[in-house]
């Protein structure tokens, strides 16, 4: 996994609340055996009409707006657990997602691939989106060391809550299977004392 | 100090807690499918890692199978590429493999209870988030995305941070013509979509314990659409008369003395939740969804609410707000899916159709949740009374929950569905849905616009 210690990007803002896993990257695309490939299909029905061609009126098909960042609206990442997801946002290029608010198995999920979640106030993500609608070369710098954002332009900045744990981890670009690997003597033990399930 | 049942199970599962961080849990049983589980092993060959437990791993290939014809070959190519993968990964790895071919395949939250895989106490995984179906016996069951599966193939724990504990009472009788699915999609539309984020929760109160096993799985299965982890419910006498002297369920001695056990697990009386809610259950009508996710419901007589954050999803499926849906023509009615499509949910479908025949201007799929699911029904004759009334009895799969294989719902048309999403082209490209129970499918299947059960029975 690759490393993440600071980013520093213009982002893409997708000001939808409640987006889905389906809409992320919908099911008929899951039938891949590797990893590989799904950012062309990302938001693929928001970003494709029926004859493929790109739908104008899609923030990804907007030239206006682009980087590593995607900022969206609150509960993101809902319903499935389809890791897929977050290999269509990494395979596309994304290394951070901004929200409100962040489902929890797409989190754990985009944190097992590098892809930050980073959780923000409402009043926080609607600066950005201000910000960035009113100029789309702003940059938005994230330190995970540190835990902030910024807006880079006016210096406005929050904290974010990421678990200790999982910051190490993404900072080393390390991921659980090797932790679990290093006690296997534990579990093994754990299993020899319970008594039954 | 008193507890909660969903703590009870989560520490006996504890191997360690790291400090300021996860603890590591020990997962009892992992089920695995084609579809979220390839790339799993493709992570353990090149780290050239065995399956640590395969003897706590059972597989069966759901998500994508066609519903027809089964026994040919299947004709999607990359469908076809990851069920032989799946056969590939369990046979180099002994894990047992429930295939197309064999009596006990089907849904993967359909055939885990039904094999009495499911047991109380346990924690299991799967890379769905439906997983929360088995909570119903009383068990830690939640999804988990491939990373996760390949850890647990790897090494049978998940570094997990306990959630928040949540109790819902649902008190009282059920009125006349409401099920388990209306309970739910009810609790959905009280708490939205999110407002389960972070939590686990258990299931408590007259209403829920006087439902039969596979309702509880209908209630359980549907926790991650409010966005909770999971759901789970005290297991009770009913649990272990479901239980027993099923295949893998302990036999004789070893199951009296399970049960001894089974019997401590419930949550003490003075427990704490993080957040409870208790609702009446003579509040609760057939419900019906009218958005683009599931926390959008409503009482199946009432008007679309006015209310901004709804607008998009309105367009989408296009109505207004406002709009009654009562009387509304439709036209496909899907009977099926994780959610409902156990033999009680197709006796249900059957109990409500004799006599009647399907509208004309409505396709009506029924997809068993499993062979043995199939194989009752038939036994029960209740496939003649689906043909009678113009339905087609399909072959076991997710089928048009999530529409990965050919059973698709066309662009711009309203499916009537028994499935857990509504979302935007869950059920095939463009495609809109109407979340419902099976007796409100069966009553709208029958007048061809959407219905009121009550009026039937």
């Amino acid at each position: 996994m690759e490393k993440f210690i600071t980013l520093e990007s213009t982002c893409v803002p997708l000001q939808v609340e409640d987006i889905d896993t389906d809409q992320i990257i919908p099911a008929r695309f899951l039938k891949a055996t590797n990893k590989e490939g799904f950012g062309d299909n990302l938001f693929c029905d928001w970003r494709y009409n029926e004859n493929g061609d790109p739908r104008e009126n899609f923030i990804l098909n907007d030239p206006t707006y682009s980087g590593r960042i995607l900022v969206a609206g609150k509960n993101f990442g809902c319903g499935s657990s389809r890791e897929h997801a977050a290999w269509a946002l990494t395979g596309y290029g994304f290394k951070a997602v901004v929200s409100s608010f962040f489902a929890d198995i797409f989190k754990n999920n985009a944190l097992n691939n590098g892809l930050l979640p980073v959780q923000v106030s409402e009043e926080f993500l609607q600066k950005i989106f201000k910000a960035v609608k009113a100029n789309p070369a702003e940059k938005i710098f994230i330190d995970l060391k540190n835990q902030t954002i910024k807006i880079l332009s006016t210096n406005e900045s929050e904290q974010f809550d990421i678990n200790n744990y999982k910051k190490i981890c993404l900072m080393n670009g390390q991921d659980d299977i090797d932790y679990l690997l290093s006690i296997k003597n534990d579990i093994e033990a754990f299993e020899k004392e319970r008594t039954s399930f | 100090m008193s507890k909660t049942l969903f703590d009870k199970i989560w520490e006996r599962h504890v191997v360690k807690t790291i400090e300021n961080g996860p603890d590591v849990l020990y997962i009892d049983k992992h089920l695995i499918h084609e579809v979220t589980s390839p790339q799993a092993f493709e992570g353990l060959k090149q780290r050239n890692l065995p399956v640590f437990r395969p003897q706590n791993v059972v597989a069966t290939p759901d998500h994508n199978v066609p519903t027809i014809d089964q026994h040919l070959p299947i004709r999607d190519e990359l469908s076809r590429l990851q069920v032989k993968k799946l056969t590939e990964n369990c046979e180099a790895n002994n894990i047992t493999l429930y295939g197309l071919n064999s009596p006990n395949q089907g849904i993967v939250h359909i055939i885990g209870p039904e094999l009495g895989i499911t047991q109380p106490g346990m924690t299991i995984v799967c890379g769905d988030s439906h997983t929360a179906t088995h909570g119903a016996f009383g068990t830690i069951a939640f999804g988990i995305g491939t990373s996760e599966v390949e850890m647990a193939l790897a090494t049978q724990c998940l570094l997990q941070y306990k959630p928040k504990r949540m109790r819902i009472n649902v008190d009282g009788q059920l009125k006349k013509g409401v099920r388990s699915k209306d309970i739910i999609l009810y609790i959905i539309s009280k708490l939205t979509a999110s407002g389960g984020t972070g939590y686990f929760v258990e299931y408590a109160g007259s209403a829920i314990s006087s439902l039969s096993m596979e309702a509880r799985m209908t209630i359980c299965n549907m926790s991650i659409e409010m966005g909770a982890r999971g759901g789970l419910i005290a297991p009770d006498e009913k649990t272990f008369e479901y239980v027993k002297s099923r295949e893998y369920a302990p036999k004789g001695e070893a199951f009296e003395k399970a049960v001894e056990y089974w019997r401590t697990l419930k949550s003490d009386e003075d427990a704490v939740f993080d957040k409870e809610y208790t609702f009446d259950a003579a509040d609760i009508e057939p419900m019906i969804t009218y958005g683009t996710n599931p926390g959008m419901g409503m009482r199946i007589t009432d008007h679309i609410p006015e209310n901004e954050p709804n607008k998009k999803a309105l367009e989408y499926m296009g109505l207004k707000e406002g709009e009654q849906l009562l009387g509304k023509e439709i036209n496909y009615v899907f009977i099926g899916s994780c959610t409902n499509a156990r033999i009680e949910d197709l006796r249900e479908v059957a109990s409500i159709l004799k006599g009647h025949k399907k509208a004309p201007n409505v396709n009506v799929y029924i997809v068993p949740g499993s062979k043995q699911v199939e194989k009752q029904a038939i036994a029960e004759g209740l496939d003649k009374i689906f043909k009678e009334a113009g339905f087609q009895l399909r072959q076991p799969g997710c089928s048009a929950c999530l529409a990965m294989n050919d059973d698709k719902v066309p662009k711009g048309q309203y499916c009537v569905s028994t499935s857990n999403r509504n979302f935007e082209g869950r059920q095939g490209p463009g495609s809109r849905t109407f979340l419902v129970s099976p007796a409100t499918a069966a009553a709208t299947a029958i007048s061809g616009t959407i219905s009121d059960v009550r009026e039937l029975i």
